[in-house]
């Protein structure tokens, strides 16, 4: 397990599984085995156009939190969503890397794109959100994960916002908590902003940079009621990257074990 | 005066089709206490249908609901409650009814062995003035007399709404409060005596608002107020793009589908009634049900026929007046017809402040599969003919199946099994083995 990305794709594929099995996740089955097998599909061709050594683990920890967040009956738009996620790692490159985590673009775009995909925030529920967030905080309190300040800074400002929201409108506590009740913000935090390979390199830079993305997200899901806010956020501001990685250079991450080649 | 503020309710219905014969529906009027909403929405553009079950002296009746926009006189309506039953009846959750062929004709052998491998004023104006209530509009419409109301703060809304006789529940305040700072104003609506005599009806219509917003939800937070325990709402959704759900709470499918005794016929409103309450209480009380997504086109089998497009523009359907018009509605059939542009999701929720503490946030999805809730009987053959597979259907397959149509009944409702034993004449239920004799075989 020295490879964080191990114990992701566990985690990832025990939330599918359980969404499956007792969630009642809408739309046909096969549709979460055509997104692994779609981004798998892309990533092999892509490495071959590239000449890089093939790998399976990043396109499959995107296929995997794509079906956990985005839905849809049509396998045109799952096997559009698992091509953006995966061609953006190619082709979206600033600096000898990636600008958008890919699952993110593929969220944010497809959404954009057609009312033939949605995500479903609230499908999880209470006894669901608390088994989970028990899960991934666990996870984030043992470090298994690189950069986790992104997360808790992330979690922490996002939090700040709805309570601060809660109380400026004088509601009870019940209503920040049920917002903050969502399985889909989870994923968000400790797998998709905190993306090690597309967050900043200096700490400060990934601090303000999680700050952002709240403020941004809560802006437009409470000020313009976009329910995916928080993805459209992560788009906008992934751009910014690169010019803080000029401003504030850092160390760059790297998956253990691997030489800086394209993924 | 007692304020009633959104809230919803329903029962069942009755037709031929492939999936069944149509014997009876569950519809809203099951339930006590229960408010029924029509939402329509296509981009912003919305149109918010409400009824509720007021049994009062109609003088007694007020409502207050919040709104995200300025309302002009022509964006309000009455509708016809035969409109919302209709849709009600339409989507109601359903039983349908099989009757068993002869086991000794050779078709039927081989859909046995298909069903054996898978079971299935001036002076008050200056008081509102002075109380930072602004009364922005004055309409009389039907049998209501409506005020779109502002304010500056909570406190002059709430002391207003009183002094002018509206009897608010307490802890209003505070939730007035948070509509006002979110933007919204307040849609005041009470019967006017002489407009409601001239109707001819004794009961209230249903109330219709068109407007454009962002803002997809349900204001259900005053209604909970009331605190008269928990209310029972029901919610139809009418779009293009597909099925609705709630964002802020889980949206779950009522277990549908299932055989069930035929003496369930009889007792078909209590049947659904038990299912309903066990499964709110499965999930803690927190989720919102589906119990009926269709596309407006068709049904199978058909509790109500679909509705008409004169119906569905009463309702709001405002993007059908765009489109030519089309042939006569067809009959329910078992391929479907042309689908039209209108999916109606049926939602069903038991709430009160503790378990539903936030509105209802609402979120369309481009999912466009059917689901309905519907129960099946199945009539044995009752035939005379001896050969072996007949006898085999009357030792084997009949008893097999009494037993499976029992425990789903059991665990649907929470019926006792002995009791449903009994009811269907299969004698006692085996007593559950002790844990131990499995243990060490």
């Amino acid at each position: 397990m020295s490879d964080p990305r191990h114990l992701q794709i566990a985690i990832l594929t025990g939330m599918l599984g359980y969404g499956l099995g007792w969630r009642d996740f809408p739309g046909p089955g096969w549709i979460y085995l055509l997104y692994p097998l779609a981004a798998l599909g892309f990533q092999w061709g892509f490495c071959r156009i590239f000449r890089v050594g093939f790998d399976g683990r990043s396109p499959l920890i995107s296929s995997l939190s794509l079906g956990l967040l985005l839905h849809t009956a049509s396998a045109f738009w799952a096997v559009t969503a698992a091509f953006v996620a995966v061609a953006s790692k190619f082709l979206l490159r600033i600096d000898g890397r990636h600008v958008f985590n890919p699952t993110n673009l593929a969220i944010a775009v497809t959404t954009l794109a057609t009312e033939q995909v949605w995500v479903s925030p609230g499908q999880w529920g209470l006894g669901a959100f608390l088994a989970v967030a028990a899960l991934l905080g666990g996870m984030m309190v043992l470090r298994l994960t690189r950069r986790g300040e992104v997360t808790w800074t992330f979690l922490a400002a996002w939090g700040a916002l709805v309570f601060g929201r809660a109380l400026w409108l004088g509601d009870p506590p019940a209503i920040p908590w049920l917002q903050l009740q969502n399985v889909a913000l989870l994923i968000f935090a400790c797998f998709m902003i905190s993306d090690p390979m597309t967050v900043p390199d200096h700490r400060a830079a990934r601090v303000g940079f999680a700050v952002l993305v709240a403020v941004v997200g809560y802006v437009l899901q409470y000020h313009f009621y976009i329910d995916e806010g928080l993805f459209y956020a992560l788009a906008l501001c992934a751009p910014l990257v690169p010019w803080l990685n000029r401003r504030l250079p850092g160390t760059r991450y790297r998956w253990p074990g691997t030489v800086p080649s394209r993924r | 005066m007692r304020v009633w503020l959104v809230i919803l309710s329903f029962l069942p219905l009755a037709a031929q089709a492939f999936c069944g014969f149509y014997v009876a529906r569950a519809d809203t009027g099951l339930y006590n206490r229960s408010s029924r909403v029509v939402l329509v929405r296509d981009g912003e553009r919305t149109v918010l249908t409400m009824a509720n079950d007021f049994q009062g002296d109609v003088k007694d009746f007020a409502i207050v609901i919040p709104v995200p926009t300025f309302i002009e006189r022509e964006q309000i309506h009455v509708a016809s409650t035969a409109v919302l039953d209709h849709l009600d009846a339409y989507t109601a959750p359903r039983l349908v009814e099989y009757f068993d062929p002869n086991p000794c004709r050779r078709l039927y052998r081989m859909e046995m062995k298909a069903m054996n491998a898978a079971a299935p004023g001036e002076g008050a104006a200056a008081r509102a003035k002075a109380l930072g209530v602004t009364v922005e509009a004055r309409y009389t419409v039907g049998e209501y007399d409506i005020l779109i109301l502002s304010a500056a703060e909570s406190a002059g809304l709430v002391t207003w709404l009183k002094e002018n006789g509206y009897r608010l529940p307490a802890g209003a305040e505070a939730v007035v409060g948070s509509y006002l700072k979110q933007g919204m104003r307040f849609f005041v609506a009470r019967v006017n005596l002489d407009e409601f005599a001239k109707t001819g009806f004794n009961y209230l219509r249903p109330l219709q608002v068109a407007y454009e917003t962002p803002k997809f939800i349900l204001p259900i937070r005053l209604g909970t107020l009331n605190a008269q325990g928990r209310q029972e709402l029901f919610l139809w959704t009418l779009t293009r793009t597909g099925r609705v759900e709630t964002a802020n709470y889980p949206t779950v499918r009522i277990p549908s589908g299932q055989e069930i005794p035929l003496y369930v016929k009889d007792r078909f409103a209590d049947f659904y009634r038990d299912l309903f309450a066990r499964q709110v209480e499965e999930h803690g009380g927190r989720a919102v049900f589906i119990e009926y997504a269709w596309n407006m086109a068709w049904c199978d089998p058909c509790a109500a026929q679909p509705l008409s497009r004169s119906e569905l523009r009463e309702l709001g359907v405002m993007w059908l007046t765009e489109a030519p018009p089309v042939r006569p509605l067809p009959k329910p059939r078992i391929a479907p017809p042309r689908p039209v542009d209108v999916f109606v999701t049926r939602l069903h929720l038991r709430y009160d402040a503790r378990t539903f503490p936030d509105d209802l946030r609402l979120h369309q999805t481009g999912d466009k599969s059917n689901f309905q809730v519907r129960y099946v009987l199945r009539h044995p053959w009752d035939g005379s003919d001896d050969c072996p597979e007949a006898k085999r259907y009357r030792s084997e397959l009949l008893p097999q199946r009494l037993r499976r149509q029992a425990e789903n009944l059991h665990r649907l409702t929470g019926w006792p099994l002995a009791e449903i034993h009994r009811a269907i004449g299969l004698g006692e239920p085996p007593a559950p083995e002790p844990w131990w004799k499995r243990l060490w075989p």
